[in-house]
């Protein structure tokens, strides 16, 4: 049990966080005492933060605040409202959001409509990761023209999905990484290592 | 196949909420990126086929009362209403299709149809989506789908509802129950405007809240299901009222009759509840069918705005359009014929 830094007697069921000239100063009351101090809610009360179960304890201010990178929305403001600023939000408080979410859906999992080019880009997507273990398997097995054949595949593929390039990019490693082979700039067959 | 013209499903409607991937949400967008935003939607939206001679405006140009008038028709939010400029409002010609840009989405889009028709609503707006994909990039997360400003739409970013008038369920006083029972299928029940609305003129706009976790053919499906049992529920109350305590329903419509009739003054809620009795009338055909069509335009004519629409006033107190309220009604009400009631109790 934590006990009230003022009256050292009572149990503390108030705890205040402060940052004086950069230092982080934390205080720890009784109820009693707290209401003496004029203590009500140095936290901001707000009533999603409340509904949301995001919990009103949580220290926000011991650390630097997370903040979006494209929308500039903090953590403190998001807690507040229950609204994103944009869509990269989502990756940034993923954390909170997902209790959030779990309390208002049956499943955290989006099954219905796609954007067709996000469709057409999980379907090559797929192609792709099928053609990889087809040439794992063929690289195993030692048939090596039969893994060129599914290597030319794969970068045809991925030439497709090239309008996008940072997707392009990290499946370029992939490729590479599981590859045994040189990659060739002249278009030849590529050789062993 | 559902009863597209049954008189107790009034409209039918489906909206998606649709964000421009990493760019800021009206919500905490500073005003010259929204007006960016904005322009940058609007003419996507704008050069929709479906949007052939539509009406486009941005909010700081339209007036109060055409903004009061877009609300009490659907085909704007209360929320949307009170932008400033950075948003806007595209209409179809047919007032069918609107898409609010910068409520508290970059795109609010919603369909909307009279009578019970979820699927072909779904379908314009799946129509008018897989169009605007290809002109703007819309947030979407390979697990949690399309990107929203509140986690309530995230998902299929669908809203679909439709607005019922349930006076039977009303006057037995099973509405309750009713609503008790829909709630836990995961449907919301709200009143004529929506969120915060009380259910004025009976009726009542069930929408799911789901939109995570499902596909919207799963949803329409059980809204559809939820939407044709309360409308066996409406119309059992109604047909053990007539065999069984047929002066109750009579004396509610007559009344209703008697008041409207002779009213010098009326609230847009009291109207709307008689008016509503009135409808309840005609379904039971105490009066003739040609006179659906005056009390249903009723229901929207009376509404603040249209009322001082009508009457070419943009200012008016509350007092004054309750005594217009009362004329126009009481001129319409009394060119009709007065409703078979004795007849009725006696047959």
């Amino acid at each position: 049990m934590m006990f009230c830094n003022t009256c050292n007697k009572k149990e503390a069921t108030v705890f205040l966080t402060q940052i004086v000239d950069g230092k982080m100063q934390k205080m720890n009351f009784c109820e009693t005492c707290a209401q003496k101090k004029g203590i009500n809610d140095p936290s901001g009360f707000a009533l999603t933060e409340l509904l949301l179960g995001l919990g009103l304890t949580q220290d926000v201010t011991a650390t630097a605040e997370l903040t979006c990178s494209v929308c500039e929305l903090t953590q403190s403001q998001f807690k507040k409202t229950g609204r994103l600023g944009c869509s990269a939000c989502y990756d940034l408080f993923i954390e909170e959001l997902m209790p959030m979410l779990r309390n208002m859906h049956p499943s955290l999992v989006h099954v219905g409509k796609a954007p067709r080019h996000f469709a057409q880009e999980q379907k090559e997507k797929e192609s792709i990761q099928l053609l990889q273990k087809q040439l794992q398997k063929a690289i195993a097995e030692e048939h090596y023209e039969n893994a060129a054949e599914l290597r030319d595949k794969i970068l045809a593929l991925q030439d497709v999905a090239s309008t996008t390039p940072s997707v392009a990019h990290s499946r370029d490693r992939e490729v590479q990484n599981i590859f045994p082979f040189e990659a060739t700039t002249d278009g030849n067959d590529a050789k062993l290592i | 196949m559902p009863n597209i013209n049954n008189n107790i499903v009034i409209s039918s409607r489906v909206r998606f909420a649709r964000n421009l991937k990493e760019r800021p949400l009206p919500g905490v967008a500073k005003k010259a990126v929204l007006i960016a935003l904005m322009e940058e939607v609007k003419a996507a939206v704008m050069a929709l086929p479906e949007m052939e001679a539509a009406f486009s405006k941005k909010l700081e140009d339209l007036t109060l009362l055409e903004k009061q008038i877009l609300v009490e028709r659907h085909l704007m939010s209360c929320e949307h209403a009170v932008k400033a400029a950075g948003s806007a409002l595209v209409l179809n010609q047919e007032e069918t299709l609107s898409v609010m840009i910068n409520e508290e989405d970059h795109l609010r889009m919603q369909a909307i149809l009279p009578g019970l028709q979820l699927q072909r609503v779904f379908e314009m707006m799946r129509a008018v989506d897989e169009q605007l994909e290809g002109k703007l990039d819309f947030a979407f997360h390979p697990t949690l789908g399309y990107l929203t400003a509140c986690p309530t739409n995230v998902g299929t970013g669908m809203r679909a509802s439709a607005m019922l008038h349930l006076p039977g369920l009303v006057i037995s006083e099973q509405i309750n129950k009713i609503i008790n029972s829909v709630n836990k299928m995961g449907l919301a029940v709200r009143g004529l405007h929506g969120e915060g609305s009380d259910a004025k003129g009976n009726l009542f706009q069930i929408s799911n809240q789901i939109t995570l976790g499902e596909k919207e053919e799963t949803i329409l499906q059980r809204l559809s299901e939820v939407i044709e049992q309360i409308l066996q529920h409406e119309q059992n109350a109604r047909t053990v009222f007539l065999q069984q305590q047929p002066e109750i329903l009579l004396d509610q419509v007559g009344r209703s009759y008697g008041i409207l009739s002779h009213a010098y003054s009326i609230t847009t809620k009291e109207a709307l509840n008689l008016l509503s009795l009135l409808k309840l009338g005609v379904d039971l055909n105490l009066f003739p069918e040609h006179v659906r069509l005056p009390i249903d335009e009723l229901f929207m004519e009376t509404q603040p705005a249209h009322l001082q629409q009508g009457a070419q006033q943009p200012k008016m107190s509350a007092k004054d359009r309750d005594a217009l309220r009362a004329t126009l009604i009481r001129t319409k009400i009394n060119a009709m014929p007065i409703p078979k009631l004795q007849a009725a109790l006696e047959g």
